[in-house]
């Protein structure tokens, strides 16, 4: 059980329920990352490995899964990820001026965290909302006919929840582990 | 005119639960086909609706099936249902699995009972939180209820569905690529054959279809194959969701007779275009359909026709490329999408499409030269049908080919000018 000892209870309990739906271990491979994501923020090397042994994968395999997706992330980000759409119906709808708005008024650009470590910004593919474009995703909730007044009240709001709203995570990300 | 699909779906309306949905005549499809239906009487009534799979390809749904082997000892089988909804300009999945998520579960039960698969899996995108909430939702109440689990109704049949949730990538949608993502691997493609029908997840006869055609199948076996074919004006049967994204007055989705015309569903669902906006060309159904333009606007949106016309229906939602949006840089929006996309497998599509996404960029940039059109051309031809080891770069390959052809002058408009005209 040693190798496993970087997740928690919890996440293993979760892990190992979705493990049951299937023939082989190993097809929970890509819900295993979403919970150890879930609970803090990113998957880190030693949540990796613990659950590429409870998975009974090798790490390096199950790191070519976390790499392939896009919605693993490997490095930790910020308290708020912003994900804007540049799929082709919100480029026809302005994404673009979007996208400028966005890195103008966060001072990061994709890929990049705000340097209190409240933002992370990242673009995403089409979402299937294009009757609503230009769309985004604030923390997996969809934002709708984003135009510049909408984007300002929406940055706003989550900076004003600074400190208040903890994004549903516990605690903030995986720095005991790190220490093992 | 009949709307089956989206009966229960409509502004301001709640998605039902299953006594709402059972009130509407949800299940009754089930709880006749289970306790009066062979599995063999109801694959022969698919096959005689005609029913064409709603995931891009439009391949038949019951000739699909009929590949499984079926009777003692063929071991378990599956069903999965592609609910990866990632084609760009698509969302016609998303309106059924949140307006309705009972609909889906009842095609599933139908369609898994037909084959006599015993495990269902959705295999839906991971953005899709609302849709996944609402089917492992009704799942719960259909255990509740009796209609999943062991020995359903006394049938003898057994099922179970369970909710996958995916994390991203394009490619998963790629009906291979997708079993080995469920496996919890790298969703590369497989080589075909052997088909997933007799080798599909864990070796195992496998069975995948779209969300939008497993939606049909109650509907089917509850009315009837002559009343499916019925609901619709063209030679291919039934309902379709059509959608219009880009500049018009109503952006949406309506389901419609399979075969109603372009002209219509752009001028009178989507409102035509908005003030000051001209329609130069559209794509008929997602991102890797080619462009058809104006004299494209009375065609009948169904598989056979658009595809004479050298396109796909493909998903059936259409975005509309205007006057005052630069059909290169649109392409170019694409090709990005695509190169990013690549599961980086074959080398044509891997190393060919960010060629491709670069010579665009450039052009845009009014760096393009004239052979560069050559080189995009080459492309179309060496990342088409029959030189990757999927359709994924052939599919890419469609707005551009289309584009290079309706659009040509616009290219040399930006090789000449050495800057984009739109810009």
């Amino acid at each position: 059980m040693d190798k496993i000892s970087a997740l928690s209870v919890q996440e293993i309990a979760e892990i190992e329920a979705e493990a049951a739906h299937y023939e082989q271990k190993q097809a929970a491979s890509i819900e295993a990352l979403k919970i150890i994501q879930k609970h803090r923020g990113w998957v880190s090397d030693e949540s990796l490995k613990a659950a590429a042994a409870l998975l009974e994968m090798s790490p390096a395999e199950l790191d070519g899964v976390a790499t392939f997706y896009t919605l693993i992330f490997r490095r930790p980000v910020g308290k708020h990820v912003i994900m804007l759409c540049d799929s082709v119906s919100c480029w026809v709808m302005g994404c673009e001026g979007i996208r400028e708005q966005l890195q103008q008024s966060l001072d990061i650009g994709y890929g990049e965290t705000t340097a209190d470590g409240e933002f992370t910004l990242l673009p995403v593919t089409c979402q299937g909302a294009c009757d609503c474009a230009p769309v985004m995703l604030v923390d997996g909730e969809l934002e709708r006919h984003l135009d510049e007044g909408k984007v300002k009240e929406i940055i706003a709001h989550y900076r004003e929840n600074n400190g208040r709203e903890d994004n549903g995570r516990e605690g903030d990300g995986n720095k005991g582990s790190l220490e093992d | 005119m009949e709307t089956p699909l989206t009966q229960n779906i409509g502004p301001g309306k709640t998605p039902p639960n299953m006594a709402e949905y059972e009130a509407n005549g949800g299940y009754r499809a089930t709880r006749l086909a289970l306790l009066e239906k062979r599995p063999d009487e109801l694959l022969a009534l698919l096959k005689e609706s005609n029913l064409r799979g709603r995931g891009g390809a439009g391949f038949p749904t019951a000739m699909k099936w009929s590949f499984v082997p079926m009777g003692e000892g063929s071991g378990p089988k599956y069903l999965v249902v592609n609910a990866d909804e990632m084609e760009p300009g698509t969302f016609k999945d998303r309106l059924l699995m949140e307006g309705d998520p009972h609909q889906l579960i009842e095609g599933i039960i139908l369609s898994a009972y037909t084959i006599q698969a015993e495990t269902a899996y959705i295999f839906i995108r991971g953005e899709y939180t609302v849709s996944a909430g609402l089917l492992a939702e009704a799942i719960r109440e259909c255990h509740q209820a009796g209609l999943l689990g062991e020995n359903i109704m006394h049938s003898r049949f057994n099922l179970d569905i369970h909710v996958h949730t995916s994390a991203g990538r394009y490619i998963c949608g790629e009906e291979t690529a997708l079993l080995n993502s469920l496996e919890g691997r790298r969703a590369t493609p497989r080589a075909k054959p052997p088909f997933p029908q007799v080798s599909g997840l864990w070796g195992r006869p496998t069975v995948v279809n779209n969300v939008e055609t497993i939606c049909n199948v109650p509907h089917i076996i509850k009315n009837g194959a002559e009343w499916y074919q019925g609901l619709s004006t063209s030679e291919d049967a039934g309902t379709k969701i059509y959608g219009v994204s880009g500049r018009v007055n109503n952006p949406g989705a309506w389901e419609l007779p399979m075969g109603t015309s372009v002209r219509d569903i752009i001028e009178n669902y989507a409102g035509g275009m908005c003030d000051g906006y001209k329609l130069k060309g559209f794509l008929p159904g997602g991102g890797s359909t080619n462009f058809l333009t104006e004299q494209h606007l009375d065609l009948h949106m169904d598989f056979n026709t658009i595809g004479q016309a050298g396109s796909r229906m493909g998903t059936g939602t259409m975005i509309i490329l205007d006057d005052k949006t630069c059909p290169v840089g649109m392409v170019r929006n694409l090709e990005h999408f695509f190169a990013q996309e690549s599961c980086g497998w074959c080398t044509p599509c891997r190393d060919g499409l960010p060629w491709v996404e670069q010579i665009l960029v450039d052009m845009e940039a009014g760096k393009g030269r004239l052979e560069d059109l050559e080189v995009l051309n080459n492309a179309v031809y060496a990342l088409g049908p029959g030189h990757t080891f999927c359709a994924h770069a052939p599919g890419a390959m469609g707005p551009l080919e289309s584009a290079l052809r309706y659009f040509e002058d616009d290219f040399k408009a930006h090789i000449h000018g050495k800057c984009c005209p739109w810009a």
